[in-house]
This record gives structure tokens, C-alpha cells and sequence, in this order.
């Protein structure tokens, strides 16, 4: 990256860089959690020691992974703060709120049974060891929940309002905020995604095993146990991406513009199955959006507004306004914006003087821009459209892997019943590979989520170069390179662990 | 109930709150304080191992309280926040750094392949125990020395130095206030593996060693006090809400609040009954009586930092700037919402004390390392 980039693009590559990290590490912790409950479920209920032993192989992996989780977790909450301090005022009303809850709900239950089901096989009874293994569990998806609550916000925002006396949002309906579609969309989505690798881990380290020839029989039960679970994971994964993307259409139609690459809206819009988007093309000009595609028609129509043929708005009516669809362009929002920033500032100007009239007059004005605020901060249209080929690739990387491991699952648990499993080493080597697939959809999934939402912090009211911290550059590029040679270094230690653990498999 | 609070009742209860979470963190330390106890009270590895398990099953209830503590300051004092985290930049990044590392060497020293070798990360442990905690104290000392920022009209702060906090480190009182979450969480750390080890060579040196921390102790100690009952602090006008500067402050606080002047002599005196029984009277329960004592300290330098009008994050570049639990709160609705969610806190604890005594209710011993359970082991 070039030393030219402001504090904002550090601040965000910072975060990104985080947060990709924590998201190796989270999502096998979210599915793994549950499925050592499942496994030690079994272990209690039939008292078969071999399920013992197994469900402590792959809590001993779970532990390696979750200590890193939680190294990286840290961070992502206290850089809302270091790097983000406009927001942490702006919208810390709202966002804090979630935020401590997650501390009292989930992660004190994370910390304390943690303890129990690494330490307490003997200082604890067999019940009170299980019901800790499931409250991790529990503790570690409620966590998942609130920090999604938060994400869900500033994708859609409700429930607050603007405060012009001390610039900041300030929280209305803290249960708007909870059950917002987005808040629950957020969470169904990631966590069961969460499953689904867990799935894809557990399922390819057995067929490791297999292909080794070494702990046959707990390779095949943990792969049957996984195999169910990733299939109803998976499937789940594709209806709550369904109902994601059906959210994005309604509330952020630039991002699913982006996700599709389209940018002249039209009705029977279609779903770009394959294709090599123009990176030349910028929006409002003549440039085909793509060098080659294969279209699916209509299908972009059904999705977006589940209605066959309905109208679906392009990135270009979205920028530059499409009267005959009654869109208000981001064109026409800036100038209500600019509006409304010049007003905030008379009526701060006229409080400071005592001008009660004035401040009036100009918070009248105000009141009626302030929904357009956030575009008052952009110089350009263009300014609020996502990288386009970004979203476009990370959503199709997704959405073709999602596809696949369902029917991964399915060949795993059909051969793993009839008992052919072990002879099917072209579908084992899949499986490992598909670990790394796994977690390559996890990624591309927040890249589409995070990156289609630019150039916002907040959807439409706070975009990111106002949200940052005032502070030069070269700071944040410090500490950038810093956590990037870090979690590489902890990274690699993980790895190199978890492998040697894996070598050396369940306890004799 | 909670709905008929006003809004400075619900802006002085979340001061409470906080300051309640900030003094178990306080308690807590006794994680970090065992975390450098590994170099200096243990003669051979296997004594090593044992304080490592010991503070092993600990280490995340201290890591979750100081996430607690950071999320209820965002959620009920967002500006305080904003200012400082954004503002003090640099202190809150290696303070972080050091929780990075911590947060892995449990898990990985003792752990095949580890790529860094044990060693390394018992490095780290006495890194985030030492340099962790000292900065941590220097940045809650700037809650009475002040720190150099300006908030414009949009409450946007900009830090007037290009140190962004590390300048704290400098001041001697902010030292001091670091040294002394230091030694005591090293004394903490040494009365809880007192009473969690059952190993009497390393215990006997665990009893010395929490002595001769609490002398280490006396100097920073007597400077932090000296210098509350002495320095200059920041008043705030209960009309205007101008800040000022008022000599003697934080003395004039602590009469004015009897209650909490009572928290302060009582929580040192229990720290040093925690001490005395540990290494005179031969007593396990040192650690309860320290303990104690920390969250009542704690408790005591919170409320001389942000009551009876005092900005408890104050500005020296620009007096107005400020930062005021009013002014830097948050709304009222989300003060009260949070309220309710704060009343799942004694249920929180409850569990937790719970699963401690089931956990600790036999101590550790050399045995266990070569246990049945040895694969799970730290």
C-alpha cells in the first residue's frame, strides 16, 4: 500500500485486518463449541469411553483455537474506540449498549465454564461437566449475538434519533435495535455459518485420519455427527442468506447493486451467474459493467423483491437519481446534506451567541435535511458507490461455495451410513481441501457484508473518513504492520500446533 | 423503580458501576501479578507449571472484566471513550498488545510445535503483568494529573501531543500509580497462589514474596496518596459547569466524603491484614482479605476521581474540554436500559463464585501435572 493513504483508508485496512483475523478463528469456535456438547452428550449418555476420548480430542483443538479468538476479539472492541473515536461519540449511545451486554451475557459464561471443561474432568461431576461444555457453547454464540445486534445497526439504523445539541445519536428503542431484521439476519447468518465450517473441520481432519488409516472408528463417529450437523447447518446457512439478501435489496440497494454489478436498474432484472467484471468502468458512463457474464433473467427480480419481474434499481440510478422510478439519487441527497451540515453548524454557532431565534431558524432547517445528513460529507455521486468488483466476487465466491457444501455433507453422511466412507479417497481429499473453502466463504461473506456498505460507518448518516480518529497517519500504519506481523507470527503458532495435535491424535 | 431515577442518578449509579467492574479488574490482577511471580518465587519447572495452572483457570475472568470494563464505559460514557481511547492512542495499543500476548501463552507455552518455545511465552506473560499493568495505572492516573486534548464543538477531540498518552508514563505520579497496580497485583498474586497451591516449598516463597511486594509497594503508595492529598485538582462549577482548578481537590473530596474516605482506610488496612496473615500468621485466606481491600481502594480513588464535582478526565491543554461523568454520559434511555441489563450482574456473580468453589474446592497439586488430566494442562 502506498505511504500516501489517509488516516481513514490505515484505520480501515487496521480493522479489516482484524477483524479477517478474528474470523478464522471465531467460526470454528462458534461450531466446534457445539459440537464437543454433542459429542460429550453422547460420551454421558451411552458411557462408551471411546466418545470420551474423542470429545477431548476436539475440545483440545478447540481450546488452541480459542485462545487466539479471544486475542484477536480484544482488539476489534477497543479500536472502535482508538480508531474510530467520532463514532464511538457519534452513535456510542447505541452501539456501547450491545457491546456490554455482551460482556455480561455471554462472555462471562465463555470464561467460567471454559475453566470447568478444560480443568474440571475431575474436580466435577460428569453432569455438571456437560452442562459446562454446553453453556460454552451457548456463551460463546450469545456473544456472537450482541456484537451482530451492533453490526445489524449500522447496517440498517432504528430506533434512535439525532441530538443537534451535542451531535451525537442517541438511542430511542433499544428494542428496535434487538429485533431489527437485520440485528436477527446478522446473527443467523454468521453463526450458522460458524456450523457449517466447524462442519467442514471436523468432517476433513477425520478424513485425514481415514486416508492415514489411523483412528478409523473415531474419524467415521465424529464424521457422522458432523455431517448432520453441516447439513442442517448448510441448509439453514442458504435460507438465511436468502432472507440476508432479500434485507440488503430492501434497505441498502447499493450494496446489492454492487453484489450484482448492475448499474442501469430495470425490471425482470437478472442474477449474474459468471462474470469478469469492467474495472475501467466508472458509474454514469457508457462502459459495458462486465468484459464476459452468463445471466440468469429475471432471477435478480425474484431474490431482490421476491416478485417476478419487478424492478430493481441499478448503481447508477441509486448515484445520480432515476425520476421515472421515483429514486432520489445520491446527487440530489448530497446537496440536502450539505444542507444540513451547514445548518447543524449555524445552529451550534447560534446557541454559542445566545441567539435563541436564530438557532431555531437554523435548526428547523436542519430537522428537515437531517436524513441526508451523512451524504452532506461526500464531495462526489460516485462517492457513495462500494468497490464494485470486490462485492461482486466476494458475493459469487460465497454463494457458489455455500452451494457446495451442502451436497458435500450429503455424500459424507450417505457414504459414512452405508460404511464406504473409508474407501472414498477421492471425497476425503475434498474434504480436507474443503476446510480451507470454508473459511475462504466465511471471509468473502464479510468482505460483501463490510466493503458493499462503503462508503458508510453508518448506513446513510455516517460515512467512514468523518467517523475516523483525528490523528496522522503514520500512527495507525504502525500500528497496522505491528498486529499484522503479530497475529501472522500467532497465527503460524496455531497452525503448527493444532497440526502436531492433530499428529498426534486422540490419547492412546 | 429504575425508571424514576433522574438522569444524575443514573449518571452517578453508572460511575458506580463502572467503578465497581474497574475495582474487581483491580482484584483480579492477581492474574498478572502470578504471571511475573513465574521468574522470581519458583526454583524449577515443574513450580513454574504450578503457578501457570493455578492462574490458568483465572486468567479469563480477569481478561473478560477488563472487556466489561471498557464496554460499560463505551456504553455509559461514550465520550470518555472517544477522548481517550482515540486521544491516548499509543498507551491503549500496548496495553492491548500485551493482552494480545497473554491471551495465547496459557494456551500454547507448554504446547508441542509451539514455534516460540515456552520460554518465549512466559515472556509474554511477564510482559503483560509488568509493562501491561504499569500502563494501565498511568493511563487511570491521568483521571487526576489530566492529559493533553481538546474537544471541538462536536465533541471530536484532538490530542495536543504527538505522544498520544505515552507522555503519561512520564509523569511521577502516573508512575507511581502504575507501579503500585504492579506490586499489588503481584501481592495479590501471591496470596491467591498461597491459598491454591498446595506445595510447601513454592508456598513458603509465595508467603515471602508477598512481603517483601508489600514493601516494594510502600513507595509508590505513599507517593499516589501524597499526592491526592496534596496536588491541585479539577472542580467543576455545580451552575455553570465551568472547570477549574481548585487546590487540594481530591483532599476536599475525601472529606466532603466521609463514606468513601472510610472505603480507603479500610481497604488498605485489609490489603495489609491479607499480607501480615499470609506471611506471619501462616493463614491461606490472605488472598480474600487482599482482595477485598483492592476492590475497596478501587472503589475509593473512583469516586474521588468523578464525584462530589470533579472531572474525572480532565483536560490540561484547554480546562473546558474536560470531561465530567454529566458531560460525558450517556442519554438517559440508554442509561436506564443499560440499568436493567446491569441487573443480570449479581446473577453473573453468583455463577462465577459458584463454579470457583466447585473448581477450587481441593487445592492444586505436583501430582495433578502428571495426572490423568495432564493432556489439558497449561
Amino acid at each position: 500500500m502506498p505511504d500516501s493513504l489517509a488516516t481513514v483508508d490505515w484505520a480501515r485496512a487496521q480493522f479489516a485486518l482484524t477483524a479477517l483475523y478474528h474470523w478464522i478463528f471465531v467460526p470454528l469456535t462458534l461450531g466446534l463449541s457445539f459440537l464437543c456438547a454433542f459429542f460429550e452428550s453422547i460420551y454421558v449418555k451411552t458411557g462408551n469411553g471411546e466418545w470420551k476420548k474423542l470429545t477431548r480430542f476436539w475440545m483440545t483443538l478447540f481450546g488452541i483455537n480459542f485462545a487466539i479468538g479471544v486475542a484477536t476479539g480484544i482488539i476489534l472492541e477497543f479500536e472502535f474506540g482508538t480508531n474510530w473515536s467520532n463514532y464511538s461519540w457519534m452513535v456510542g449511545d447505541i452501539f456501547g449498549a450491545p457491546l456490554a451486554a455482551e460482556g455480561i451475557f455471554a462472555f462471562f459464561i465463555e470464561a467460567t465454564f471454559f475453566a470447568v471443561m478444560f480443568f474440571g474432568w475431575q474436580r466435577v461431576s460428569k453432569g455438571f461437566h456437560l452442562f459446562s461444555t454446553w453453556m460454552v457453547a451457548i456463551g460463546s454464540n450469545l456473544s456472537a449475538l450482541w456484537i451482530l445486534v451492533a453490526n445489524g445497526w449500522m447496517q440498517f439504523p432504528v430506533g434512535m434519533a439525532f441530538n443537534p445539541d451535542n451531535a451525537r445519536f442517541e438511542m430511542q428503542d433499544i428494542m428496535a435495535v434487538i429485533l431489527s431484521p437485520f440485528a436477527i439476519g446478522k446473527f443467523t447468518h454468521a453463526t450458522s455459518s460458524g456450523f457449517v465450517f466447524a462442519s467442514l473441520f471436523v468432517v476433513g481432519i477425520s478424513s485425514l485420519f481415514l486416508l492415514q488409516n489411523r483412528h478409523q472408528q473415531m474419524a467415521k463417529r465424529s464424521m457422522a455427527v458432523a455431517a448432520v450437523f453441516g447439513l442442517l447447518a448448510s441448509i439453514f446457512l442458504a435460507l438465511t442468506g436468502d432472507e440476508a439478501a432479500y434485507n440488503v435489496a430492501q434497505k441498502q440497494p447499493m450494496k446489492l447493486a454492487a453484489m450484482e454489478g448492475l448499474y442501469r436498474g430495470t425490471d425482470n432484472a437478472p442474477v449474474v451467474a459468471f462474470g469478469i467484471v469492467n474495472t475501467t468502468k466508472r458509474p454514469g458512463d457508457e462502459a459495458p459493467a462486465f468484459y464476459q457474464e452468463i445471466k440468469v433473467p429475471g432471477l435478480l427480480s425474484l431474490l431482490a423483491n421476491r416478485e417476478f419481474g419487478s424492478y430493481v434499481p441499478g448503481i447508477d440510478d441509486l448515484a445520480f437519481g432515476n425520476a421515472a422510478r421515483q429514486i432520489t439519487g445520491a446527487a440530489s441527497r448530497m446537496e440536502k446534506g450539505k444542507v444540513a451540515v451547514a445548518e447543524l453548524a449555524n445552529y451550534k454557532a447560534a446557541k454559542k451567541n445566545g441567539d435563541e431565534a436564530a438557532a431555531a431558524t437554523a435548526l428547523a432547517r436542519f430537522s428537515e435535511n437531517q436524513a441526508d445528513l451523512g451524504y452532506g460529507h461526500l464531495t462526489k455521486p460516485a462517492d457513495a458507490v462500494p468497490p464494485v468488483a470486490t462485492t461482486f466476487y466476494s458475493f459469487h465466491l460465497m454463494v457458489v461455495l455455500g452451494t457446495l457444501f451442502p451436497l458435500l455433507f450429503l455424500l459424507v453422511l450417505y457414504h459414512t451410513l452405508k460404511g464406504t466412507i473409508e474407501y472414498q479417497r477421492w471425497l476425503n481429499s475434498i474434504n480436507i481441501f474443503a476446510i480451507f473453502l470454508g473459511l475462504v466463504a466465511g471471509m468473502a461473506g464479510w468482505v460483501v457484508a463490510e466493503v458493499g456498505r462503503q462508503p458508510w460507518a453508518i448506513q446513510g448518516l455516517l460515512p467512514v473518513n468523518v467517523a475516523a480518529t483525528k490523528l496522522a497517519a503514520g500512527n495507525v500504519q504502525t500500528t497496522f504492520f505491528i498486529f499484522l506481523t503479530l497475529f501472522t507470527v500467532l497465527l503460524i503458532a496455531e497452525i503448527r500446533i493444532m497440526l502436531k495435535q492433530i499428529t498426534i491424535g486422540p490419547e492412546a | 423503580m429504575i425508571g424514576s431515577l433522574t438522569y444524575m442518578q443514573l449518571q452517578e449509579l453508572w460511575w458506580l458501576i463502572a467503578a465497581v467492574v474497574g475495582s474487581l479488574f483491580l482484584f483480579l490482577t492477581f492474574v498478572q501479578g502470578g504471571q511475573t511471580l513465574i521468574f522470581t518465587a519458583t526454583q524449577n519447572e515443574q513450580e513454574k507449571t504450578l503457578i501457570i495452572n493455578s492462574i490458568g483457570t483465572k486468567w479469563e475472568l480477569t481478561f473478560t472484566t477488563l472487556v466489561l470494563f471498557g464496554g460499560a464505559l463505551f456504553a455509559a460514557f461514550p465520550l470518555f471513550y472517544a477522548t481517550s481511547f482515540g486521544g491516548a492512542y499509543w498507551v491503549w495499543m500496548l496495553i492491548l498488545f500485551t493482552f494480545i500476548l497473554q491471551a495465547v501463552s496459557f494456551e500454547y507455552r507448554k504446547k508441542p510445535d509451539n514455534l516460540l518455545g515456552a520460554r518465549t511465552y512466559e515472556i509474554f506473560l511477564a510482559i503483560n503483568g509488568s509493562v501491561g499493568l504499569l500502563l494501565i495505572g498511568a493511563a487511570v492516573g491521568t483521571f487526576f494529573t489530566g492529559s493533553r486534548f481538546t474537544l471541538n464543538e462536536y465533541n471530536q477531540v484532538t490530542w495536543q501531543t504527538p505522544y498520544h498518552g505515552l507522555e503519561a508514563a512520564l509523569n511521577p505520579f502516573n508512575l507511581a500509580f502504575g507501579l503500585l497496580l504492579v506490586f499489588l497485583a503481584r501481592i495479590l498474586g501471591a496470596l491467591y497462589l498461597v491459598n491454591n497451591i498446595d506445595h510447601a516449598p513454592l508456598v513458603g516463597r509465595l508467603r515471602r514474596a508477598a512481603w517483601v511486594n508489600f514493601l516494594w509497594l510502600l513507595l509508590p503508595l505513599v507517593v499516589v496518596l501524597g499526592g491526592l492529598a496534596t496536588m491541585d485538582g479539577f472542580a467543576v462549577d455545580t451552575v455553570t459547569g465551568t472547570v477549574s482548578m481548585e487546590p487540594n481537590k481530591y483532599l476536599h473530596n475525601l472529606l466532603a466524603m466521609p463514606a468513601v474516605a472510610a472505603l480507603l482506610l479500610v481497604g488498605l488496612l485489609s490489603v495489609i491484614y491479607g499480607v501480615a496473615a499470609a506471611r506471619f500468621l501462616d493463614k491461606k485466606s490472605g488472598i480474600w482479605f487482599g482482595g477485598l481491600g483492592a476492590v475497596l481502594v478501587g472503589l475509593s480513588l473512583f469516586a474521588l476521581a468523578g464525584y462530589h464535582h470533579t472531572a474525572f478526565y480532565p483536560s490540561t491543554a484547554d480546562l473546558q474540554s474536560s470531561l465530567t461523568i454529566h458531560k460525558a454520559s450517556s442519554s438517559r434511555y440508554t442509561l436506564t436500559a443499560m440499568t436493567y441489563v446491569a441487573l443480570a450482574v449479581p446473577l453473573v456473580l453468583a455463577y462465577i463464585a459458584y463454579v470457583w468453589r466447585r473448581m477450587d474446592a481441593s487445592e492444586l497439586t505436583a501430582a495433578e501435572l502428571s495426572g490423568p488430566e495432564a493432556k489439558e494442562m497449561y
